[in-house]
């Protein structure tokens, strides 16, 4: 036989069948399936993922530096704009960390009534994660039911402030607004309309043999690891670590609520969906406790007409839907603005773990990677 | 310490002309009374760096700092404010720091939840860079800090923490502070050829933008023209 012949070809072990390079594509920042304006850079071995490089910036507003220049109240229109689709929480987080720099004591029925705020903005962020990573895999049922559902929360936040995405909801020092009238007993409708149409997510996903092959063992992260790279929320509590701020150092009215806190086993994708399932029932509880514990008396302190809290600084730390949502904050004791405001945004510190999770991965798997990590680019860039 | 690496990060000419009236270099080592002359203009002084109180004499120090209070003596200062720790260390020891607060059983900080800086431009040492630390194990929090002049490298604590990669990074961006050993640093938020540092505090809100990556001397004499206008 010849030489060259197409028998010789396909033994001859020192030539490669195909070409072996690696290819390296982009994904993103135009991309329905990053959730916003992410490119990640992936390294290819065939559909196999070697590496991953995450760029992130476009949506950088340059949030802190404009909060040095905006005096204490005003930055609170800024926090609703980092993580859109959780407002409330970042405005919670923002005015307890003044609070605590200004040793502002809050009344107890703004404490409870942030609490119920929180919660219904966990809710409502996790239903958006929740349609959007279903959508993402191919199951679009999931996202209508989804945005069915959280449309009942927009709804209810109408009702209290107004407004539907960026509430503006807090104040240093307690809520600008009252509870509305007859708002409390449709929160309670509202858990048990979320409740019984949970059992149509879980119907469409929980066993779905689809699902399970798509996040079952995908993107494993140890528990040591997670910690090591800084994730944090349901990411690290799908891992095994039973980490959760609400519980661990108490802030709003958590104390004094019973709630558990779901853990995962494997820590792959489909524990964490298991875990933010079971964290709408948590919420469900916390807010039918807040509303049944609801205390009279006024929804805001006493609070200083002009705020300057003293010199110093701190930092504090909030469970957020997506993980720590921390705001360290330094005064400077004389001006009306701070010295210096930095966001510790959850979805910045958890995509940090995108590259170790896609690592020997499908492309097609890297979509359900991003999905699961629930990022907001808004947050990720501020 | 070694301060050549990132010099070339710092502003250019176009852009120190272009801050309004605030020269990073003025402020930088000729203490507080050069650079409160400096600042005479401007509405209201910086002050020199933020107060630090050292913690109540009858307040018990808690169990976690105790080895890094033995092993540092004098050399870490210990602060408390509004229930906060914070200890600042020199920042040659910050890995040994580091190192300490991880692995001591009774300390055990595993977590890095946030690596950030803060700067006070008329101090010699500049930039506070803030390291918040938390330990899943104990539940605690403590915030380690180091005090860096301007291009002062310090240590990358990156082999400790593997989180504060993308943090480290944010840092170098927004501030300028270069970190040794640090393996990928590069920008994170702003555009790769971007010149300055935005956080600091010498450099202006309104951001000279795109034009002034594009063609710096036309920026500056818009800019001048705009100034004119406005006086005459």
């Amino acid at each position: 036989m010849a030489a060259g012949s197409v028998e010789s070809m396909a033994t001859d072990a020192t030539r490669p069948m195909f070409d072996t390079d690696e290819l390296v594509i982009n994904m993103g920042p135009q991309h329905p399936a990053t959730h916003g304006v992410l490119r990640v850079v992936l390294k290819l071995d065939g559909e196999t993922v070697v590496d991953a490089d995450v760029v992130i910036g476009y949506l950088h507003r340059g949030i802190e530096k404009l909060s040095e220049n905006r005096d204490w109240t005003q930055i609170i229109l800024l926090t609703d704009r980092m993580d859109y689709v959780a407002a409330a929480t970042n405005n919670l987080a923002y005015c307890e960390t003044v609070e605590k720099l200004l040793s502002l004591e809050v009344p107890r029925r703004a404490r409870y009534f942030r609490t119920i705020l929180a919660e219904l903005q966990r809710i409502a962020s996790h239903l958006v994660w929740l349609g959007s990573h279903a959508m993402d895999i191919g199951a679009v049922t999931v996202f209508l039911y989804c945005l069915r559902e959280r449309e009942l929360v927009l709804d209810l936040f109408e009702e209290y402030c107004g407004a539907r995405l960026t509430y503006n909801a807090m104040r240093v020092g307690g809520l600008p607004l009252d509870v509305p009238p007859g708002w409390d007993r449709r929160v309670l409708q509202f858990c048990d309309v979320l409740l019984e149409k949970m059992v149509e997510y879980e119907t469409l996903l929980t066993q779905n043999r689809i699902w399970l092959e798509r996040t079952r063992d995908v993107g494993v992260i140890s528990g040591p690891a997670a910690v090591a790279i800084g994730l944090s929320g349901p990411l690290l509590r799908a891992s095994g670590i039973p980490r959760d701020i609400r519980k661990d150092e108490p802030y709003a009215a958590y104390g004094e609520f019973t709630f558990d806190i779901p853990v995962g086993t494997r820590g792959d994708t489909y524990d964490r969906y298991l875990v933010r399932l079971e964290e709408f029932r948590q919420s469900v509880r916390i807010i039918r406790q807040a509303i049944e514990g609801l205390p009279e008396g006024p929804v805001i302190g006493k609070v200083p007409r002009l705020i300057k809290p003293p010199a110093g600084e701190t930092y504090h730390a909030n469970e957020a839907p997506k993980g720590e949502l921390g705001f360290f904050i330094a005064s400077d004791g004389k001006s009306t603005s701070p010295y210096r405001l930095r966001v510790r945004p959850p979805s910045f510190c958890n995509l940090q773990g995108l590259p170790q999770l896609v690592r020997g991965h499908l492309v097609a798997d890297v979509i359900a990677l991003i999905g699961t990590i629930d990022i907001v680019l808004g947050e990720v860039d501020r | 310490m070694a301060d050549d690496q990132m010099k070339q990060d710092t502003p250019g000419p176009p852009v120190d002309g272009a801050a309004p009236g605030k020269p990073p270099a003025a402020a930088k080592p000729g203490g507080t009374a050069g650079a409160a002359a400096k600042a005479a203009p401007k509405p209201a002084p910086v002050p020199p760096g933020p107060p630090d109180p050292p913690p109540p004499d009858d307040l018990p120090r808690p169990a976690y700092l105790e080895a890094l209070i033995s092993r540092f003596g004098g050399a870490a200062q210990l602060a408390f404010w509004v229930g906060d720790w914070s200890v600042i260390v020199p920042p040659d020891r910050l890995l040994e720091a580091a190192r300490i607060l991880r692995d001591e059983p009774a300390a055990a900080f595993d977590y890095c939840s946030d690596v950030t800086a803060c700067d006070w431009p008329t101090r010699a040492e500049r930039f506070d860079l803030i390291y918040c630390l938390y330990s899943t194990r104990h539940r605690n929090r403590v915030r380690l800090k180091v005090r860096a002049a301007d291009g002062q490298a310090v240590p990358s604590v990156t082999g400790v923490w593997p989180a504060a990669n993308w943090l480290e990074r944010e840092v170098f961006d927004m501030f300028g502070v270069p970190f040794a050993g640090h393996p990928d640093l590069r920008r994170i938020l702003m555009p790769d050829d971007w010149q300055g540092h935005p956080q600091r505090k010498d450099y202006p809100l309104e951001g000279p933008g795109e034009l002034l990556m594009e063609d710096p001397h036309e920026w500056l004499r818009l800019r001048r023209s705009a100034d004119e206008a406005d006086l005459s």
